[in-house]
């Protein structure tokens, strides 16, 4: 076979923790090759390596079969190899084609030939179907279009080998299902991908080989016609994984949360919430499903104090909690993952072990008249790492430095260990693999099960299906059918989420 | 482990480079280098009285410096240093003036005085940054002119009459020690370098050690995760302008209770607030690289003025030097991939 990749026994450390050890990676011409492992395998740290951005302590790198040292990511686009990142690394208030000659300016006569650039940039981006209009401004487009923009900045250089790390995480499913669409018009102009995923069903659809890594440690290659989504995720876990969450049937009790006729303004002033009412009852998980953009992200925001409302009212067990400050609401007894884990969640030049007491640092035994025990911090934090299975060298470890799995992990079991009364949980499973995504929805049926309230937010069907107890669908700012998951298709569900009321009566 | 080296290797390689730079300097202007930083040297730590300046310089700069560091630390770019001493400068030396009281109330009351006025100063930028986001650099660069002119006129129609600088203040509030001027030959010592050590420690402290401190930084990392957690960031930013104005405040207090025993009309800046921004860089925004840094500021301000008369070589090089390492410890960047680089080397 004629590989264009090939990655030789690659070893990579940090400070003597093993992040990569002799791992073997063969790419061939025109395929999409899956990288499958862990939170925390070493994927991300493989994939820099061959992008220039870390040097191995040990292997080889061969590009079309020639021996190569890839010193910086300069080094890596003129050996025609592109990488789309896990975090998007755009300028907010530059326009798309800004974006894509950043550092690769056409020179006319000393100043920068936009027009030509703008041609080159819609011509690329008619060839592959990407449809990204050339003038817009990055901070009106939306994170799919984004991408794609990140995806034309590496053809513009002239990638033939495409890294996308992770690029599923970030979509809606519509824009996965055009994201699959693209990955498939490169490769028929000869292009070659690897692609990192924890979604087994995408790599089944789309990939030709998959190799997997875990712990560091290459365990091999696969052609995916010869596999199946169990084999592979055995593969990776060491371990067999249930895809489907066992749980008894909910006893819930009283309300928990009430939300009344509350309206809440989005970032433009324009109303995002309307008028909407929802319960969520003790004992039970109530599963918000709708299109991103309808109201999802302000709710949560009004409920946890971080957005004021313009109308209507929210309590918890019966106390009036509307228009609270973030940390009153925490006090009363909201636990809340955040959608956005690296924006709201962790402070990332942190410790991770300080990150585990961002909300309670200030009490004992974290705080006694002023002054910080960090003794106690870094106890708390690695009880909760071992519990939580947070892979990380250490507690004191930046939370930069993590795997995004696993500063998920870190997250979630801040948040359930403070147990709380309501937890709500904004997709709380984005970019962790499938044993880790098993680990957190038995954690939230546990809470359930506990006699909690558990508010679960989520752009994956299967998920909300598998998890929740009662299904409130969401569009333009209300609640518009409550379904039961155990009755109900993915097929209703996305005509409800469409706006559609056919089907909605008979269960409200 | 490695990462505590390089967090040392950027200055210490970037003042060292620094001075190969002055040595080029000299010997392409004709001079001789080795005679003109031993003269340097001379003049910085050459005897006890030299000695005793050098820490002298030393402290508005220690002062100026953490001031700087503290508001970086916690995200806020505090280029209004200048101002902040200079109306502290004048609190503390208008309170030194105007009461008479026992020296154990009169010279910490003085002091507090220079705080709390480069503490209001400070509170303006924070408060127009926390309430309608103008930028504090800005806002600070503007209140330092605001401070110059102001201060001048009090001098001038408020404290004096018309007289271009006030009188000495009171000695229950003077910082002067005969102590420290007699072990050092009669220098202008004075207790202020005893409060720079203790101020650095207290940064750190609080910095490092308080909640507030874990708050403070937390907010300048991430605002909006602080915001999640519960943190009030508004109220933060006042704060740690406040704080970063009352370090400046107190800096100036040392020229007005120590160094000088008064104040005068400035006609421009006294340049130790923003030389404050770069001793703030070359330590690393750290408490205890603040102190190193500004002994090495007052040290080669101080031996500079030697140079002519020793060697020859006029006292602005230093000036130069100055600028260099400035400019490598800020292209840090460079020194860090260079050592990545030699590491590598090394492995192979
Ligand atoms: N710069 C760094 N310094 C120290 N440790 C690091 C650094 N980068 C990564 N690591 C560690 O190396 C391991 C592998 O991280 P990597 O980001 O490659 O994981 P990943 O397979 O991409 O995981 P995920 O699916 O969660 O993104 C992790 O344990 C991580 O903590
Ligand atoms: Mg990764």
């Amino acid at each position: 076979m004629d590989y264009v990749i090939e990655m030789l026994g690659i070893r990579k450390e940090f400070n003597g923790f093993v992040a990569n050890d002799d791992i073997t990676l063969q790419l061939a011409k025109g395929e999409i090759h899956a990288l499958l492992g862990e939170n925390g395998a070493g994927k991300s740290t493989l994939m820099n390596v061959l992008f220039g951005l870390y040097q191995p302590e040990a292997g080889r790198i061969r590009v079309n079969g020639q021996d190569v040292q890839i010193t910086d990511p300069n080094k890596a686009n003129n050996l025609g190899i592109g990488m789309v990142h896990q975090h998007f690394m755009l300028v907010d208030t530059f326009t798309v084609t800004e974006n894509i000659v950043l550092g690769n300016e056409p020179k006319k006569f000393g100043t920068v030939n936009m027009k030509e650039a703008e041609q080159k940039v819609r011509e690329l981006s008619g060839q592959y179907g990407l449809s990204v209009d050339p003038t817009a401004k990055i901070a009106d487009i939306s994170v799919g279009m984004q991408q794609r923009v990140e995806i034309l900045k590496t053809l513009y250089r002239g990638a033939e080998i495409l890294i996308f790390d992770e690029p599923t995480a970030v979509l809606t499913p519509q824009e996965i299902k055009e994201l699959i669409q693209i990955m498939r018009a490169l490769i028929k102009e000869g292009k070659s991908i690897i692609l990192i995923t924890h979604k087994l069903k995408e790599i089944m659809e789309v990939c030709d080989r998959v190799t997997v890594i875990r712990k560091g440690k290459g365990i091999g290659t696969v052609d995916v016609s010869n596999t199946n989504p169990n084999h592979l995720a055995s593969l990776m876990v060491g371990r067999d994984v249930t895809f489907t969450t066992e749980k008894a049937d909910a006893t819930p009790a009283h309300n928990v949360l009430e939300v009344r006729d509350l309206s809440v303004n989005d970032s433009r002033g324009v109303q995002a919430v309307r008028h909407l009412n929802l319960d969520v009852r003790a004992g039970e998980i109530v599963g918000i499903c709708g299109v991103d953009g309808n109201g999802q992200t302000e709710l949560i925001e009004a409920i946890t104090g971080l957005r004021k409302t313009s109308g209507g009212s929210i309590s918890l067990n019966g106390k009036d909690i509307t228009g609270l400050k973030p940390r009153k609401v925490t006090e009363a007894g909201v636990a809340h993952i955040p959608q956005d884990r690296h924006k709201h969640g962790l402070v990332l030049d942190y410790p991770i072990g300080t990150n585990i007491v961002l909300q309670t640092y200030y009490q004992k035994p974290f705080s006694k008249a002023g002054i910080m025990n960090y003794k106690e911090v870094y106890k708390k934090a690695s009880t909760l790492i071992k519990e939580f299975d947070v892979r990380t060298p250490s507690e004191t470890t930046l939370a930069r430095a993590l795997s995004g799995g696993n500063q998920q992990k870190a997250i979630i079991g801040r948040e359930v260990d403070r147990n709380p009364d309501l937890l709500i949980a904004a997709q709380p499973t984005r970019g962790l693999d499938v044993g880790a995504i098993e680990f957190i929805h038995r954690r939230l049926i546990e809470q359930r099960d506990s006699g909690k309230a558990v508010l679960l937010l989520s752009f994956e069907l299967d998920e909300i299906i598998n998890v929740s107890d009662r299904i409130a669908v969401i569009y333009e700012g209300n609640i518009v059918a409550v379904v039961d998951p155990k009755t109900t298709t993915e097929q209703e569900l996305g005509l409800l989420m469409a706006g559609s009321k056919k089907g909605a009566d008979e269960h409200v | 482990m490695f990462k505590n080296w390089t967090v040392l290797a950027v200055p210490v390689i970037s003042v060292l480079l620094g001075l190969l730079a002055g040595a080029l300097i000299m010997l392409v202007s004709g001079n001789n280098p080795t005679a003109g930083y031993m003269a340097l040297w001379n003049g910085a730590f050459g005897d006890s009285f030299y000695t005793g300046e050098t820490l002298r310089q030393m402290t508005p700069y220690v002062f100026a410096g953490l001031a700087v560091a503290f508001a970086f630390r916690t995200g806020l770019f505090n280029i209004g240093v200048e101002g902040q001493l200079l109306v502290g400068w004048l609190a503390s030396v208008w309170v030194g003036l105007a009461f008479e009281l026992p020296k154990i109330i009169h010279l910490p009351l003085a002091i507090l005085a220079g705080a709390a006025a480069g503490a209001a100063w400070g509170f303006i930028p924070g408060f127009l940054k926390a309430r309608l986001r103008v930028h504090e650099v800005i806002v600070t660069i503007m209140m330092n002119y605001t401070a110059l002119h102001i201060t001048n006129h009090f001098i001038r129609d408020v404290i004096s009459d018309g007289a271009d600088a006030t009188d000495p203040v009171r000695e229950t509030a003077s910082l002067q020690s005969a102590f420290l001027q007699s072990i050092t030959d009669f220098s202008s010592l004075h207790n202020g370098i005893y409060l720079a050590v203790i101020a650095a420690i207290i940064m750190w402290f609080m910095l490092e050690k308080t909640t507030l401190g874990y708050e403070l930084r937390a907010v300048g990392y991430n605002q909006h995760a602080s915001e999640y957690a519960g943190m009030n960031v508004n109220r933060n930013i006042v704060l740690s302008m406040v704080i970063s104005g009352a370090f400046a405040g107190i800096g100036g207090a040392m020229q007005g209770l120590g160094t000088f025993g008064n104040m005068f009309i400035n006609s421009g800046f006294s340049g130790i607030g923003f030389d404050g921004i770069a001793v703030a860089l070359l330590g690393g925004n750290t408490a205890i690289g603040v102190v190193l840094a500004a002994l090495l500021f007052g040290a080669l301000k101080v031996g500079s003025l030697n140079m002519p008369i020793e060697s020859g070589v006029p006292n602005e090089l230093v000036e130069i030097v100055i600028a260099l390492i400035i400019f490598f410890v800020a292209s840090s960047y460079m020194i860090t991939w260079l050592l990545g680089r030699l590491k590598k080397k090394e492995a192979k």
